[in-house]
């Protein structure tokens, strides 16, 4: 009984030993990612996986990342945060205790926001690749930017407003409609900048209307929108849901012009909308067929090396990684806080979603795409400057 | 008006799907005053078969028309489900028929729990939503300023079809005469020569099938997944226990009012989000005024 207590005893020791000694010389750098491998939404989660066992193969065939003259090998550890808050907070806390340099991930903002005050807490610098929620980045009670929090993709502050300059400017719309999810922060949060927006430049909101989640009968409400003579209707709906709104409201007579957000972005909606999403936008990240030439090399040697397109998350998982080596390099040392300082001082990445800059806070400045469904597939229409 | 119109058309379209799961509940109440909480899960299935079914048929060589496959892909759900609820209450229902009715209620959630992650295990089914290939052509016809969709017309005259088949079925044949008798004295009635255990199974075959009636027309319409079943489940109960439970023509008013509550509460309170605050609490006025729904009589205790 002492003997073995003794022998667990001389082991942690022993392992603490190894693991302080590994900080001290370390010779390689390890990364974590915190991903939605499994849960409701586990195709964001394998992009961003396989984005970063992309991102990590490419810097080691070049023989490592180079940092202050040295060429380190650069190794990921993968936790699955099974799309739950708490799993994802857990996840964080592992691979904190793990030792990793810095951590990307996770994706969806409802797993992100719990997982950042673990890294906040830590001071373990984070890069969630999708996660749009303002809140990600802002500290719960302060309200005040988060120190060790990034992000890769634009905040729904500035999608809100992406999407009212497309409506004025583009559909020229005069009464637009919003129909949205109440139930839902991501929903909510574009709908009401989208509409605040509008109202600043004199253009009066014709119809708010909300659901809950899990509707699939929306008629009352396209019947009320199609009552007020709306010309224009947003839905900054997931993609399980746009497709009924658009079939009814197409099947009530509405014929106006409907758009979204990037939530949109997800092959389902084209299989579940059919035809009847042909023609229609949406704002988002990135748009595979735009021919930026840093945009097609990743696209084409991602799709050799994964057989597939890659998706949002995954361009987004790739410029993390980017931006994290850069900061890196930038910080000449492999130290958290510095990695951070360098991060948060970087003033031109050009990435696979656009060029980004950081002014001090973990929200980037970068543009949004506004894309079209044409022939059933997600195409490049325009580009919006912050 | 036309505002108004146009709302009541949609009403009578989500109200007709209320209306035909609502017949499951009551006519199993009815024959066993047992309330079979996996006929909303039972409905998800029909919703499924319809849609292996039509998917087959719409992708093989045969090239029917779609009004060829929409009558097949009908009549193949509702068969499979009705198989389906006699197999539940052979297997599961009829070992405890002498048990207290609490254990039957809770059997009867664990057969919908059963149905529902069975779904989700079975590959081919999954989570993610479905939708049934377009079977009806999406044209709509305005009449007056009301847009009448080919779905909403077709959903309506065939629900209406279904529930006057069922309302003469069980007033005019032995199977339903029989119904009726086991509902009145389930005493009684077996010492007289009715076959029980056959009747029993009819009702829930036929309730079934009325409700895979009820499951193609919403598969048609809205997107399917293995977790459909519940809040549709609830709706149908609450408009069977609206109508007066254990009473058909009941459950077809109370799925009616329920389509209507669905649709006008959003246009009298600022959201749909409401919904289920006015369904409920409908519910409870109602059942302190008429404990025994609108058109149940109070159940003579007999002694």
């Amino acid at each position: 009984m002492n003997r073995s207590l003794l022998l667990t005893l001389a082991g942690l020791v022993l392992g603490s030993a190894a693991l302080v000694s590994c900080k001290r010389a370390p010779d390689k750098i390890v990364i974590g990612v915190n991903a939605e491998l499994t849960g409701s939404i586990p195709v964001a989660g394998q992009s961003c996986r396989n984005a970063a066992e992309f991102a990590v193969a490419e810097i080691n065939a070049a023989g490592g990342l180079e940092v202050a003259g040295k060429k380190y090998p650069v190794e990921i550890m993968v936790e699955d945060n099974e799309d739950k808050a708490e799993s994802a907070a857990a996840a964080a806390q592992k691979l904190v205790s793990a030792g990793v340099l810095a951590m990307v991930g996770p994706n969806a903002s409802r797993n992100a926001i719990p997982a950042a005050e673990v890294a906040e807490a830590a001071k373990v610098p984070m890069i969630s690749p999708w996660s749009t929620a303002a809140r990600l980045t802002l500290d719960a009670r302060s309200n005040a930017p988060k120190k060790f929090v990034f992000r890769t993709a634009f905040t729904d502050d500035f999608q809100g407003v992406v999407a009212a300059n497309f409506a004025q400017n583009y559909l020229k719309t005069t009464k637009p409609a919003v129909l949205y999810d109440v139930a839902s922060e991501y929903n909510k949060g574009i709908a009401e900048i989208y509409g605040k927006t509008l109202k600043k430049k004199g253009i009066e909101l014709a119809a708010f209307e909300s659901y809950t989640t899990g509707d699939k009968d929306f008629s009352s409400l396209l019947t009320k929108i199609q009552q007020t003579g709306a010309d224009s209707l947003f839905l900054p709906n997931y993609y399980s849901e746009v497709p009924l709104q658009v079939k009814q409201a197409r099947k009530l007579g509405y014929t106006g012009a409907i758009f979204g957000s990037d939530s949109w972005g997800s092959p389902e909606l084209l299989t579940l909308c059919g035809g009847d999403c042909e023609g229609l936008f949406f704002t988002t990240h990135y748009a595979p067929d735009i021919a930026t030439p840093r945009a097609k090399e990743f696209i084409a040697k991602y799709q050799a090396a994964k057989g597939k397109v890659p998706d949002d998350v995954a361009a987004l998982t790739w410029d993390s990684f980017g931006l994290l080596f850069q900061a890196i390099q930038a910080a000449g040392k492999l130290d958290r806080l510095a990695v951070r300082d360098a991060l948060a001082k970087i003033s031109n990445f050009e990435g696979v979603t656009g060029s980004m800059e950081f002014k001090g806070t973990g929200d980037p400045v970068k543009s949004a795409v506004v894309i079209q469904i044409k022939d059933g597939k997600f195409t490049y229409f325009q580009t919006a400057k912050p | 008006m036309r505002f108004y119109l146009q709302q009541a058309l949609n009403a009578l379209q989500v109200g007709s799907v209320y209306a035909l799961i609502a017949l499951g509940y009551t006519m199993v109440y009815g024959i066993l005053t047992m309330i079979n909480f996996a006929h909303g899960d039972v409905f998800m299935v029909s919703s499924y078969v319809a849609f292996f079914v039509a998917t087959a048929l719409i992708g093989s060589h045969l090239a029917l028309p779609p009004a060829v496959v929409f009558a097949a892909t009908l009549l193949s759900s509702m068969f499979a489900t009705a198989l389906l609820a006699v197999a539940i209450e052979r297997v599961a229902y009829r070992p405890l028929r002498r048990a207290p009715r609490m254990s039957l209620v809770i059997t009867s959630l664990g057969i919908g729990l059963l149905l529902e992650n069975l779904a989700i295990a079975f590959r081919p089914v999954g989570p993610a939503p479905r939708m049934l290939p377009a079977l009806i052509p999406s044209t709509t016809i305005v009449v007056g300023g009301v847009a009448f969709s080919a779905l909403q017309v077709v959903t309506i005259i065939v629900s209406a079809a279904a529930m006057l088949g069922l309302d003469a079925l069980v007033r005019h044949t032995r199977v339903g005469i029989a119904m009726r008798a086991i509902s009145w004295d389930s005493a009684l009635v077996p010492l007289m020569g009715v076959p029980v255990d056959r009747i029993v199974s009819m009702t829930f075959a036929i309730g079934a099938a009325v409700a895979a009636v009820g499951g193609t027309l919403y598969g048609m319409t809205y997107t399917i997944d293995p977790y459909m079943g519940i809040r549709i489940g609830w709706w149908a109960f609450i408009s069977a226990v609206v109508g007066g439970i254990g009473n058909i023509r009941g459950a077809m008013l109370g799925g009616f009012l329920l389509g209507a509550v669905e649709i006008f509460t959003p246009v009298f309170l600022h959201s749909s989000t409401y919904r289920d605050m006015v369904a409920f609490s409908l519910l409870l006025v109602l059942l302190v005024f008429r404990p025994t729904g609108i058109l149940g009589s109070p159940a003579a205790q007999k002694v």
